[in-house]
């Protein structure tokens, strides 16, 4: 259960960073993830399906999920609409733009006499970048995964506090806290909005990239309830390391996504649970309530351990 | 405060100890079943592998232990399911659905996989062909034969002229379908007009937008479809619109007439080579197969209300009639 929990924990960690940057760092509610996850995956998977190589359809991947995010920002800045329903309404249309790319693929690699929408395109026994170094029982395949994912995860996570801390990434945390006085000082922060959803799903598509190859497939399903994982992700990651350090937070919201997926994996595994009578209709009600204790329970305990010292006095 | 701090302890302490114990021997084969989300044709899928393994003499918890792992329709659940499953080799796995048996597919292939109702394994590249595979992988398929389909609606309609197509366009079964569909109809000179349907709140909008525009309404195996049908053929009652589906399950919920392959007898297909798994034949040796024979339901009142006149010889032919 650890495992496998480990391994989607890792892949699920760069969409908590993007949230992050959206969420916390620009306060822009974005529910683009939606959206823009299964699109790095669909573009991805476009590329690996007509034998580009994995860091190219992994680069493409990225790119396009980075167009998501300016499309959003264009429809706040340049549009006028709030916040909330700009990426709402990208992530809708991002559904028909995925249905569309699916169905490219087999049309470019010349199967169907017409490029029509397609939900779903099988990747199973195409080259991605895992392929030269499975074995092939797929025996390794866990480790593999996982030291992949890791490795992305980290050089991600490096090169996004590299970045916050040279001065155009300071002027992005200046726009998000706030706008009025970082503008004030100068800052561009419609520019600072473009920079930053660009960078929030730049990561996220990267993560639906990394998903597709360990999946087999790419749905255009596999984006929904992406922005409810990255916030999960995000708050256990926060609640449990208080830190306004952004090396430290952004470390903290990885670790938030393999807990999560850690209280899921409990949730779905054997166990005390299943003998009682709980079964997989409840797996929803009890991840909720496990969210919830991992929230609760850290405050609860210092606030505990604080009054005991206090006590002592 | 303490107080309650310690009744936490205690019930984790509880579960820790009754997982400690563990509930089943290391030893029973385990048979585990996942899905992508929940259904009622999974759920008769499941009913028919049961069923199956039942009769054949397994017990729960004492010859066999049947695992249910559902993802509640999310991706990274299903993704999660998938490798947990592969790293605790159960006997074999049952994934139901395309998605779920392409990342089970993805995730081992060293443990047996058996899929039931994934429509174009073939196409989702889970098996090659339909000969004996050679690998890990083998199951049922719920592929509907169109030109089947086509005849059914020429008995039904010999006069036909246009079909109307409900379906949900995210659903890889139902996008083949219509394919095959819209190239067997375009040789007889019948268009085919669509109505797509993202979520079930739609469906009676669809079928209003092909009143009077439309012979006759057909729907494939399509799972937001499925769970509304009540919707549809309400809707259909009131356009005067014939309901035909290729699920015959749906009959009692509405459709005037189905020619299809029941999900519970397809599950009892599965189950049949669940237990060959089970004894001991590696899946590669079993060749895949689409469900079997197909039955015949029919429903004499939705008909009346849909305006529908069932022919006499189908209707004594019927498996099933319902309604008077």
């Amino acid at each position: 259960m650890l495992f496998g929990s480990l391994e989607v924990g890792l892949i699920y960690a760069m969409v908590a960073l993007g949230v992050m940057i959206s969420y916390r760092l620009l306060d822009f509610p974005d529910m683009t993830a939606d959206g823009s996850f299964p699109l790095g995956g669909a573009v991805c998977g476009l590329f690996l399906y007509l034998k580009y190589p994995p860091a190219v359809a992994m680069a493409y991947g990225a790119a396009a999920g980075a167009m998501a995010g300016m499309v959003t920002a264009w429809l706040y800045v340049g549009l006028r609409i709030s916040k909330t329903l700009s990426s709402i309404i990208v992530m809708l249309g991002l559904y028909t733009v995925n249905l569309r790319v699916l169905g490219l693929a087999p049309f470019l690699a010349g199967e169907t006499a017409r490029p029509a929408g397609s939900p779903n395109l099988p990747l199973l026994g195409v080259r991605d970048m895992f392929t030269d170094f499975i074995a092939a029982d797929f025996s390794n395949q866990f480790f593999v995964h996982c030291s992949f994912a890791l490795a992305i995860a980290f050089c991600c996570w490096m090169l996004l506090n590299i970045f916050l801390s040279t001065s155009l990434g300071l002027a992005l945390l200046a726009a998000g806290m706030n706008q009025r006085m970082a503008s004030a000082q100068g800052v561009n922060t419609n520019a600072m909005f473009f920079l930053g959803m660009a960078i929030s799903n730049c990561l996220i598509a990267t993560s639906g990239a990394l998903f597709v190859q360990t999946q087999g497939c790419v749905d255009v399903s596999i984006g929904i309830g992406t922005v409810i994982s990255g916030l999960a992700a995000v708050i256990i990651g926060e609640s449990i390391f208080h830190t306004r350090n952004n090396w430290f937070r952004s470390a903290s919201v990885i670790v938030g996504s393999i807990l999560y997926r850690i209280l899921v994996g409990f949730a779905i595994g054997d166990g005390p649970l299943r003998s009682n009578g709980i079964g997989p209709e409840d797996l929803n009600l009890i991840t909720a309530i496990l969210v919830t204790c991992a929230l609760v329970l850290p405050k609860r305990l210092r606030s505990w351990s604080q009054r005991r010292a206090l006590r002592r006095i | 405060m303490f107080t309650i701090l310690r009744r936490i302890l205690l019930v984790c302490g509880l579960g820790c100890a009754q997982s400690l114990r563990g509930d089943q021997p290391k030893n029973i084969p385990v048979v585990a079943i996942t899905t992508f989300a929940e259904h009622r044709a999974v759920d008769s899928v499941r009913r028919g592998i049961e069923d199956v393994l039942f009769e054949f003499g397994y017990e729960e918890k004492k010859t066999v232990s049947i695992r249910y792992l559902c993802a509640q329709g999310s991706s990274a659940t299903a993704a999660q399911i998938a490798k947990m499953i592969a790293l605790e080799r159960p006997k074999v796995i049952v994934p139901i659905s395309t998605t779920s048996a392409q990342s089970v597919a993805a995730a081992t292939r060293t443990v047996p996989i058996v899929f039931a109702s994934v429509t174009d394994p073939v196409g989702a590249r889970v098996i090659k062909n339909w000969d004996a595979s050679g690998t890990n992988v083998t199951g049922v398929s719920d592929l509907v034969f169109m030109e089947e389909q086509i005849r059914f609606m020429r008995k039904l309609l010999p006069n036909m002229k246009s079909v109307g197509f409900i379906y949900n366009p995210g659903e890889t079964n139902s996008v083949a379908a219509l394919r095959e569909l819209t190239l067997l109809l375009a040789r007889e000179n019948v268009s085919v007009l669509t109505a797509p349907v993202q979520v079930s709140a739609d469906i009676p909008l669809a079928v209003r937008s092909l009143r009077d525009r439309v012979d006759l309404v057909f729907t494939p195996t399509d799972n937001t479809i499925g769970s509304a049908y009540e919707s549809l053929a309400r809707a259909a009652d009131e356009c005067k619109v014939p309901a035909v589906t290729a699920d015959p399950e749906l009959v009692r919920r509405g459709a005037s007439a189905s020619l299809g392959v029941s999900y519970y007898d397809l599950g009892r297909q599965a189950g049949m080579m669940v237990v060959k798994v089970l004894s001991g034949t590696s899946p590669g040796d079993i060749a895949p197969e689409v469900s079997g024979k197909a039955k015949l339901f029919l429903n004499r009142k939705a008909a009346r209300l849909q305006g529908l006149q069932l022919p006499e010889d189908l209707v004594k032919s019927a498996d099933y009639v319902f309604g008077k």
